[in-house]
């Protein structure tokens, strides 16, 4: 643990009564890009609040002492004071040097070049969720990003559509996805587990609706996960109810969007051939499971305003929908 | 602009015609308005995707005439205030009137420009050259056309013989507009044309 | 009636301001409630995702174009000339002339609210919905089809207009119609800061117009300004935006600066401290704001080395602000402070501004702004400036001028419940929303997940808002009650040392019945060196000339949204009669006999 961490701001915070494990929090970093963020974030805000106590002190010091009395002289008209006008332009000054320049130090620091050997992924910004594409294992996934504990990630941002903002708060700083640019951040994981995180720039109608995950594995993991996500798609028993399911995908609209290896080539939404293998499922809205996905296919827009995904025309039959979700689900 | 002598003669802090003074604040603003337009066509410089380009299309031989045009209607507009200033509305009406037409005929070739440009290929649609292009030289098209149409009401105010040397502060304020635009043309005629 | 559709006296134009402002300020404030409702639990429902983002993106536009901005308006109108001993502003008609047009944008960007079945749409279904700083290409016809953009980039160009308009006249009055005597050095604080403020509006909103006017031609006629197809960058638009936008900041803040610092010396029965270092420092940040506008850009990686600068000059503009506020105190200092409502907003002033000066330095560098910006962290931040800064500055303009501008007293009861209970409300609105945004929550977001963790600090949040709703109506009924039970004014009810307080309040028509002549910079007090001025006699020596109204900067005014619903319905007929308005409303005016 370093030293700074019992009177870091987590601990005010705690002190509020709040409990909460706050996967989303910017203030429990579990990577080298967060902390050297949080580390500097806690500088700056123990600067801040020196200058806050000294200077509101001196505000209410001058309210209580100066307040009106009866009988009080009338006050020396003194116009201005050179030195005093010298010394408070210059405090400030010198803190803020105090405050440059470990910014400095980390703007180079974490500028988003990870090392040569890092994990490379290229990230895609839709409306309303997020694609990962693992260029060296040939990998496409949505929505949860996998990585490896023992390795920096390197990420390179893009839009398919309009300006998003990727954003894993435990795991470092935003940066935006712009269509037409290629943005990077680079970080390394040094703790396994599950964080959360959502897009941060204004992008449409569900922009409250693109959420994320990061799913950090211990290396054995990583590779079992990304050795079944190269693997084609699960091929259902022939009469099941999975079977009917992908005969049902196969008929629909559902083929001119998603991409199931070998079933369908569909890009415009996310890759469905490991669906079955995520937790959550509209990006990270709700939980995989056969309630929230035959709700999803009925009638995506309802859960998630203006997606793409319009209800089917005509109306998938409920058994159809039953079929698809088995489908779907024995997509591990 | 009737009330020019008036004003004039108001007591003013800093000695200067008020109204001269919100014109210098007003061309101050659209300085920061033309900036932004030339250094959005520079950022867009060599970006269009698809022609035609800018070295496809320009004629740099036919614009320099009209930027001579605009040049000598500047010129023009200073022989009107001379004229009016020393109360000769004989000369005043013609200077005011050939600034204006100078003006009209730098406006028909922007015109001929613009139908010859469309017919190329180039619109506002085609690529970035044609959206900056058009946007730019047409925003100052559309200056150009107000101070024709003010110069022109001028010329009518002279004409009525309600324009007389009291107004000189009005004829000074509208060639200080007319100055003004005509720098802005020469700026933009460097940029667009001369460094491709 | 007729004489107020047709005034050109700078007082009666304030108080229009203050009225249409006041009004716009109230549906800002109602938008703010529901988006607090819709927050007050996680996953809530009360309005959809269509709907919030119509709202927030319409409390941003209201409160930023339409409250903050005029309500400073009203004060420049109002109180500028009577601080200078003038009769009026330079340009009575173009002063009336910013006013129309600024209702008349006003009210084109609210009918969006209720004009959605003329576009096939429901109500509200049309208002502006791509966020107040509209980033491109979010707000391309291919992501917006709908008319809510066109409503949003079409209000703010006629809105710009009033602004540059009253700017170029304020510019003048300030320079050229200060009475004999008043140096540049001897205007009032409030003055001084006006004339840096509308500096900035004739430099800053020119930008904006052009990144408007991109985004129009793309909308309607097909152009590519922010299509990164066609070769172009939708980054184009958030550095113009930024270049109008930090500017703009500085627009909101300046004017209350001023304000302060007019109340502090009034109460505290002292002169402003280091009043040449307020006034450079003012001018400072009026120059620095030019160049910090990447500083919103932080996360479009600009690259280490523009960080690195932006971040550097983003910190320097601490320095002048830091300087104002120590004066501020040291004015206070040694002092007899009378604790009137006015100066419980101006102390309410600082306090708060510090907060929000100070949560600013966090984001002034680059890699803690990383995990702040969009979040609630920034709506914090943003609210402290703007509600705990640029609002109580101009609440302690209210309290100390409403005297002057109606004659009559608000009650300072009624005043101190005001002021507390808006202290209360916007410190449990807008504090806990610090933690919020750094436990990872987003700006701009209808609903979040209970997982956050951020449950209990919205509602918190959300109390803190309706408390604020509270401490308004508060001062509304003291408004009302003023006017029948008010205690009479007289010329100066505080001691002022400037010159609006020599006069009668309301002041006649005339204001001055002698322009009077300064000899300092505290005319009306005495000082260790100088008498205080004998002020104007009631009635004048001499009958004075008062120009008359006109008809005309209306109709002209009328001209600019006419032309604004040719794109909005694809009418051209339209633009020719918006144009035709325009030139008659201009050319009648311009040939009207008018006496100044």
């Amino acid at each position: 643990m370093p030293r700074y961490r019992w009177w870091s701001t987590p601990a005010v915070l705690f002190l509020l009564g709040c409990g909460g494990p706050f996967p989303q929090s910017t203030l429990h970093p579990h990577s080298d890009f967060a902390r050297a963020t949080d580390v500097l974030f806690t500088d700056i805000f123990w600067w801040a609040a020196a200058v806050f106590v000294v200077v509101e002190a001196l505000l209410l010091v001058a309210l209580i002492r100066f307040r009106h009395r009866e009988g009080r002289p009338a006050p020396k008209p003194t116009h201005g004071h050179t030195l005093m006008e010298i010394a408070w332009t210059l405090a400030p000054a010198a803190i803020l040097v105090f405050v440059a320049v470990p910014t400095v130090r980390t703007i180079f620091a974490t500028a988003g070049e990870g090392p040569a050997d890092a994990l490379k992924v290229d990230v895609i910004g839709h409306q309303w969720w997020w694609e990962f594409r693992y260029q060296e294992l040939g990998l496409v996934t949505a929505n949860e990003l996998h990585v490896p504990l023992g390795r920096a990630v390197q990420l390179s941002i893009t839009s398919a559509d309009v300006i998003h903002s990727f954003w894993i708060p435990p795991l470092g700083g935003k940066r935006d996805a712009i269509p037409g640019h290629v943005t990077r951040i680079a970080f390394r994981p040094d703790q396994v587990g599950e964080y959360a995180g959502q897009c941060a720039e204004f992008c449409g109608a569900s922009h409250a609706n693109m959420r994320l995950r990061v799913v950090v594995e211990s290396d054995s993991g990583f590779g079992r996960w990304a050795t079944v996500q190269l693997q084609g798609p699960a091929a259902p028993a022939p009469g099941t109810a999975a079977d009917r399911g992908k005969a049902v995908f196969a008929r629909s609209a559902c083929i001119g969007c998603h991409t199931i290896r070998g079933v369908s080539p569909g890009v415009i939404g996310p890759n469905l051939t490991h669906v079955g293998s995520r937790t959550t499922i509209a990006s990270g809205l709700f939980p995989n499971d056969s309630a929230h996905l035959a709700r999803w296919i009925g009638d995506a827009p309802s859960l998630k305003p203006g997606s793409l995904m319009t209800r089917m025309q005509p109306p998938l039959t409920d058994a159809d929908i039953a079929a698809l979700v088995a489908y779907l689900q024995s997509l591990q | 602009m009737t009330h020019a002598a008036s004003a004039a003669a108001h007591h003013t802090s800093l000695g200067l015609d008020s109204r001269k003074m919100a014109f210098w604040a007003f061309i101050g603003s659209e300085c920061l308005l033309f900036t932004s337009l030339i250094s959005t066509y520079l950022v867009y410089k060599g970006k269009s995707v698809v022609g035609p380009y800018p070295h496809e299309i320009l004629n740099i031989p036919f614009t320099s005439v009209s930027t001579f045009d605009l040049l000598m209607s500047s010129l023009m507009m200073v022989l009107a205030l001379a004229a009016v200033q020393r109360g000769d509305m004989r000369w005043g009406k013609i200077w005011l009137f050939s600034t204006a037409l100078l003006g009209l005929v730098f406006l028909g070739g922007q015109v001929i420009e613009f139908t010859e440009f469309v017919h190329k290929g180039l619109t506002l649609q085609t690529n970035l050259f044609g959206c900056t292009f058009f946007v730019l030289t047409g925003t100052h098209g559309a200056h150009v056309s107000v101070g024709v149409l003010w110069l022109l009401t001028l010329w009518v105010r002279a004409l009525q013989g309600k324009l007389t040397q009291a107004n000189a502060m009005t004829v000074e304020i509208t060639g200080l507009y007319w100055h003004f635009v005509d720098v802005v043309w020469i700026v933009i005629f460097t940029v667009v044309y001369l460094i491709q | 009636m007729k004489s107020w559709l047709t005034t050109t006296d700078h007082k009666r134009i304030g108080l229009l301001y203050f009225f249409t402002a006041f009004a716009f300020f109230l549906i800002g404030g109602i938008e703010a409630l529901v988006i607090r409702a819709q927050l007050a639990q996680p996953n809530g429902h009360l309005v959809t995702a269509e709907t919030y983002n119509q709202l927030f993106t319409m409390h941003g536009t209201t409160m930023v174009f339409l409250a903050l901005m005029p309500l400073s308006a009203s004060f420049f109108n109002y109180i500028v000339p009577l601080q200078i001993g003038a009769r009026d502003v330079a340009f009575p008609r173009l002063n009336a002339f910013s006013y129309w047009v600024f209702l008349l944008g006003g009210l084109f960007l609210n009918a969006s609210w209720l004009v959605g079945p003329l576009f096939h749409a429901g109500t509200l279904n049309v208002a502006p919905d791509g966020g107040w700083f509209g980033y491109a290409n979010l707000t391309e016809r291919q992501f917006s089809p709908g008319p809510n953009i066109d409503f949003w980039l079409l209000g703010l160009q006629i809105l710009g207009i009033s602004s540059l308009a009253a700017g170029f006249n304020f510019i003048v009055t300030i320079l050229n119609l200060r009475a004999p005597g008043m140096r540049m050095m001897r205007v009032p604080a409030f003055t001084w800061m006006t004339l840096v403020t509308q500096f900035l509006v004739i430099t800053a909103f020119p930008v904006i117009t052009v990144g408007l006017a991109f985004l129009m031609f793309d909308r309607f006629f097909g152009a590519h300004f922010y299509v990164h197809e066609a070769g172009a960058t939708p980054i184009l638009w958030q550095h113009l935006f930024w270049l109008f936008g930090h500017p703009e900041v500085y627009i909101l803040i300046l004017p209350a600066m001023g304000i302060v610092s007019d109340v502090l010396p009034t109460f505290a029965r002292k002169p402003l401290f280091g009043y040449t270092v307020v006034v450079y420092s003012g001018v400072l940040i009026g120059f620095m704001g030019w160049g910090v506008w990447s500083h919103h850009m932080f996360s479009v990686g600009l690259g280490p080395i523009a960080d690195s600068v932006f971040s550097a000059t983003t910190m320097l503009i601490a320095v002048p602000t830091g300087v104002k506020i120590f004066n501020w105190i040291a004015t206070l200092w040694g002092g007899d402070i009378r604790g009137t409502t006015a100066l419980h907003f101006a102390v309410g002033f600082i306090a708060m501004f510090i907060i929000g000066g100070l949560s600013g330095v966090t984001h002034a560098s680059p890699p803690t702004d990383l995990q702040q910006t969009d979040t609630y962290y920034v709506v914090a931040h943003i609210h402290y400036v703007l509600f705990g800064g640029t609002i109580m500055g101009l609440f302690a303009g209210i309290y100390y001028w409403w005297p002057k501008m109606t004659g009559r007293l608000l009650s300072e009861t009624l005043g101190k419940w005001h002021f507390w209970l808006q202290f209360v409300g916007m410190n449990l609105a807008f504090f806990p929303m610090h933690f919020i945004g750094l436990l990872g929550m987003p700006r701009r977001v209808y609903t979040y997940s209970p997982e956050l963790g951020v449950s209990d600090l919205n509602l918190l949040s959300t109390i803190g808002a309706f408390l604020i709703a509270l401490s308004i109506f508060v001062f509304l009924v003291n408004l009302l009650r003023t006017r029948t039970h008010g205690q009479r004014a007289g010329n100066d009810p505080w001691g002022g040392a400037t010159l609006e307080w020599s006069i009668a309040s309301p002041p006649p028509v005339y204001n001055f019945s002698v322009i009077p002549t300064v000899a300092n910079r505290l005319p009306r007090w005495k000082t260790e060196h100088h008498e205080p001025m004998r002020d104007p006699p009631a009635t004048p020596p001499a009958p004075i000339h008062v120009p008359g109204g006109s008809w005309w900067p209306m109709l002209a005014a009328f001209g600019l949204p006419i032309l604004a619903l040719a794109p909005l319905t694809h009418t051209l007929w339209l633009a020719l009669v918006g144009a035709a308005v325009l030139l008659a409303g201009i050319y009648l005016w311009a040939f009207e006999p008018f006496e100044v």
